[in-house]
């Protein structure tokens, strides 16, 4: 069969590929331009590389960890004694909303896939990530999440019923008004992001990695994103489903959630949780995977037990679907419910386990190194394991029952949550910016700024621990003098001061550092991972040949292979096989595109207009419609794209 | 600098695969895996709504018309012969009968989703009056959501494939990944069915 085309194809034999004989700065000429965005704002909107998409979803996110941050702020201060009137209850409703529904879905799930689309395509050494169309259209969906909801709380239609939205409260009896319908329909924004990328992350994983990176050399962050991935392949349509029927209740009058009509209140507690049960796990996985990568290059020797922490990852992914049940033990439950709970909860602190004794391990085998990271990590390791404890405590039914919704579950989540994925996140975050950037950040700012967090971060939340021991509930905008809390509060809130003192400090250390920092080699920490092969910042096609890989740690290896042939004019990645990563297929990659963007648009004007009438989920559909069809549709790749059956 | 070595030669690769060694089938099956969770959690809904009531439907109310959602069915259980033939025509690379097979489906689909309008009539019930309605109709429209996107998508792959870019080995793939999904959408059916039509006159 022959192409019908006005264009004369080259013979395949005569596409320009890189080799032996087109290498170093030739080559590099070539592919940057092949890979280039083009200049401007539109080539920023067009684009649909994972580096610059992974740096927006990054910046992002810090902009709204500092929102959710200030907000925190507030409380603390309203907190700081009895009985101020800094803030009015139904403003301190938003704000405790706003705080934990910024962190949860605006910050932490996309500040790990910011980190997992920025490196895993430079870890597994392949061009970009798969489906990077999506991948686009996955930041604007975020971004306009992000706005629909901080734009609401800006008008005063801030959601208030908490971040988890409990119905009755939430349903459309005691919570009239767009309050709650701003909240669910973030929801689906972020859920479509998440979603996106969960598959993008995964296809890139099984399908991108270089020759020879068998499933068992592939780093351990990729391993801790595979089965977050698959957890939010598997947890998130139960939000996505179960605010889609709470908005119909608000909107259309059905009945799920109404005990009159036959619907149930627990039902939303249920699907809730079994999609934020494994939320916990799915923003802790990555994190681990980030510890596991800092302690090998800082103690110079290889992971220790690595079929032993993917083992364990697998288990935490699998153990996180069955604990839901432990958010409600408060709600009555059947005996048998009680017993398997409480044991699922108890069981997933073993894989917990065996990932910390192996760190712990390697550390004490190997030659460490007390740079910035490392701290980092050494302060999850001590606040996770007090979070990890408190966990088990809360396991136990008749503990829960004394201490549910006090502040000492407050203590424990944010011991998890910011010990468990915040520490090595700014762990990860000094370790991996001279490779976004190509400047290392100050060593010295970087260790004050650590000790000050941690200071800050256990006098902020260790009090926490005690007055939920005293009954101090939480979601309380005051409380009266007398009851014994104002000097825990108190101490609290110079804490948050400290801490958020040291939040400032590392970004502004960011901000110094990436006009004034030292410039970065390739690998400025002798680290083994392929991201470390590529120069800092690593150009816009990634590696200028396909590294092959023949251990888990290739860049200690001596003799270092590569693979050659990709074309160079026009867009194109190696495909190996699924499990032992054999070269398999070349496949052609979509150029800049305006598309996702205006995609993401028609379904923003779809998602925000449906609030108001059901009638926009018909019409709204048309126009997204028309801008999919316009982004499949196949584009002429003109006289350098290569005919498929000749 | 260590040195570097030529080691593996990619250029003779091919382009394009079927099944498991294309990309876009990885992402198909993500895909099956997100929708087919949140259906599953829909049955679950259903299933925990049903285990607080003593009367499934809640009387007066009668279980759903057969008629409508059998004949549904049997025609989405029938669309897999084309659905087979085309994914073994787009895996040979044939044009003309990939195109047949095409046609064929997209107008299976239509009448599949006018079949379906008249399934929302059979229900006996709306959405508002309770629980029970609203946990039929979200199945049902979840559903229709499924057969609607996927027409869609097949109309706009039967005009693609009568254009120049039809000649692409790449877009048999699409046909046949095409297929792979429509086997989704009518498999996923089956226990709606069940739950839908023939649960209600099990259970009590």
């Amino acid at each position: 069969m022959n192409t019908p085309s006005s264009h004369r194809r080259p013979d395949p034999a005569e596409y320009l590929r890189d080799g032996p004989n087109l290498t170093g700065e030739a080559l590099h000429q070539k592919l940057a331009h092949t890979w280039r965005d083009g200049p401007g704002l539109l080539g920023w909107m067009r684009s649909v590389d994972h580096k610059s998409i992974g740096r927006r979803y990054l910046v992002t996110a810090i902009v709204f960890l500092a929102l959710g941050g200030v907000l925190a702020l507030l409380m603390r201060l309203q907190l700081s004694g009895p009985e101020r009137d800094l803030i009015g209850p139904d403003r301190y409703n938003q704000i405790f909303t706003m705080h934990g529904t910024t962190m949860m879905f605006l910050f932490a799930v996309p500040v790990m896939d910011a980190m997992a689309i920025y490196l895993i395509p430079l870890m597994l050494g392949t061009r970009n990530i798969a489906f990077p169309r999506l991948n686009a259209f996955s930041y604007w969906m975020y971004l306009a999440g992000g706005c629909l909801l901080w734009i609401a709380f800006i008008l005063n239609v801030g959601p208030d019923a908490g971040w988890f939205s409990y119905v009755p409260l939430a349903g459309p009896e005691y919570s009239p008004g767009k309050r709650v319908d701003i909240w669910a329909q973030m929801v689906t924004f972020t859920e479509v992001a998440a979603l996106a990328v969960a598959v993008e992350i995964t296809a890139t994983i099984l399908k991108l990695r270089a020759p020879g990176m068998t499933l068992s050399r592939m780093p351990l962050f990729a391993w801790a994103m595979l089965v977050v991935s698959l957890m939010v392949i598997f947890s998130m349509p139960s939000v996505a489903l179960t605010s889609g029927m709470l908005l119909s209740d608000r909107l259309v009058g059905t009945q799920f959630f109404n005990s009159y009509e036959m619907g149930d209140v627990l039902l939303w507690q249920h699907l809730f949780w079994f999609f934020g049960h494994p939320e916990v796990y799915i923003i802790f996985l990555p994190a681990t995977g980030f510890v596991s990568e800092i302690v090998q290059t800082f103690t110079g020797r290889q992971t220790f037990g690595y079929a032993a922490i993917v083992l364990a990852l697998c288990a935490t992914g699998l153990l996180a679907f069955g604990l839901w049940v432990h958010h409600m033990f408060a709600t009555g439950l059947p005996r048998l419910g009680y017993a398997f709970y409480t044991s699922a909860s108890m069981a997933v602190s073993i894989p917990a386990g065996v990932q910390i004794f192996c760190w712990i391990a390697t550390i004490w085998t190997g030659r460490p190194r007390f740079a910035v990271p490392m701290l980092w990590v050494i302060g999850f390791i001590v606040t996770f394991v007090i979070g990890g404890l408190t966990g088990v405590m809360l396991a136990s039914v008749p503990i829960d029952l004394q201490v549910h919704d006090t502040y000492f579950v407050v203590a424990h989540f944010h011991y998890v949550l910011i010990g468990g994925a915040v520490f090595p996140l700014l762990g990860a975050i000094t370790y991996w910016f001279p490779k976004i950037t190509g400047r290392l950040m100050s060593e010295r700012v970087g260790k004050f700024g650590f000790w000050l967090s941690f200071l800050g971060f256990h006098l902020t939340f260790f009090p926490m621990h005690i007055l939920g021991i005293q009954g101090m509930p939480r979601r309380v905008y005051t409380y009266p003098a007398g009851m014994g809390w104002d000097t825990l509060n108190l101490i609290s809130s110079i804490g948050a001061a400290l801490f958020a003192t040291s939040i400032l400090i590392f970004v502004g250390n960011a901000v110094l550092s990436l006009l004034r920092g030292e410039h970065a080699a390739a690998d400025p920490w002798g680290a083994p991972g392929l991201e470390w092969a590529t120069s800092s910042p690593p150009p816009n096609y990634n590696h200028p040949h396909i590294p092959v890989v023949e251990d888990n740690t290739p860049l200690w290896n001596e003799k270092r292979a590569v693979a050659y042939g990709l074309r160079v004019e026009d867009r194109e990645m190696l495909l190996t096989t699924v499990i032992e990563a054999q070269p398999d297929l070349r496949e052609p990659l979509p150029k800049p595109t305006l598309w996702p963007l205006i995609a993401a648009l028609a379904t923003t004007v779809m998602f925000v207009s449906s609030i108001f009438t059901p009638l926009a989920v018909v019409t709204g559909s048309v126009p997204i419609a028309a801008a999919l069809i316009a982004w499949f549709w196949p584009k002429d790749r003109g006289p350098e794209g290569e005919p498929v059956i000749d | 600098m260590e040195q570097q070595r030529f080691s593996t030669d990619l250029a003779l690769l091919p382009t394009h695969a079927f099944g498991h060694r294309s990309l876009t089938w990885w992402g198909i099956i993500a895909f099956f895996l997100i929708e087919g969770t949140a259906f599953a959690l829909a049955i679950a809904a259903y299933f925990y709504l049903l285990n607080q009531e003593r009367y499934w439907p809640p009387p007066p109310v009668a279980p759903p018309d057969l008629l409508a959602g059998t004949l549904f069915t049997i025609l989405i259980l029938l669309s897999e012969i084309p659905n087979t033939l085309l994914k073994a025509a787009a895996e040979k690379e044939e044009l003309r009968p990939t195109r047949r097979w095409l046609v064929v489906l997209s107008l299976i689909g239509l009448v599949l989703l006018v079949i379906r309008a008249f399934e929302f009539n059979s229900l006996n019930i709306l959405w508002h009056e309770n629980a029970y309605g609203s946990a039929i109709w979200l199945l049902l429209l979840l559903h229709t959501t499924h057969i609607g996107t996927d027409w869609v998508d097949t109309l706009v792959l039967t005009g693609l494939m009568f254009t120049k870019h039809g000649v692409e080995g790449r877009r048999f793939v699409d046909c046949s990944e095409n297929s792979v999904y429509w086997r989704f959408v009518w498999l996923l059916w089956l226990p709606i069915y069940v739950v839908l039509y023939w649960l209600p006159r099990m259970v009590n």
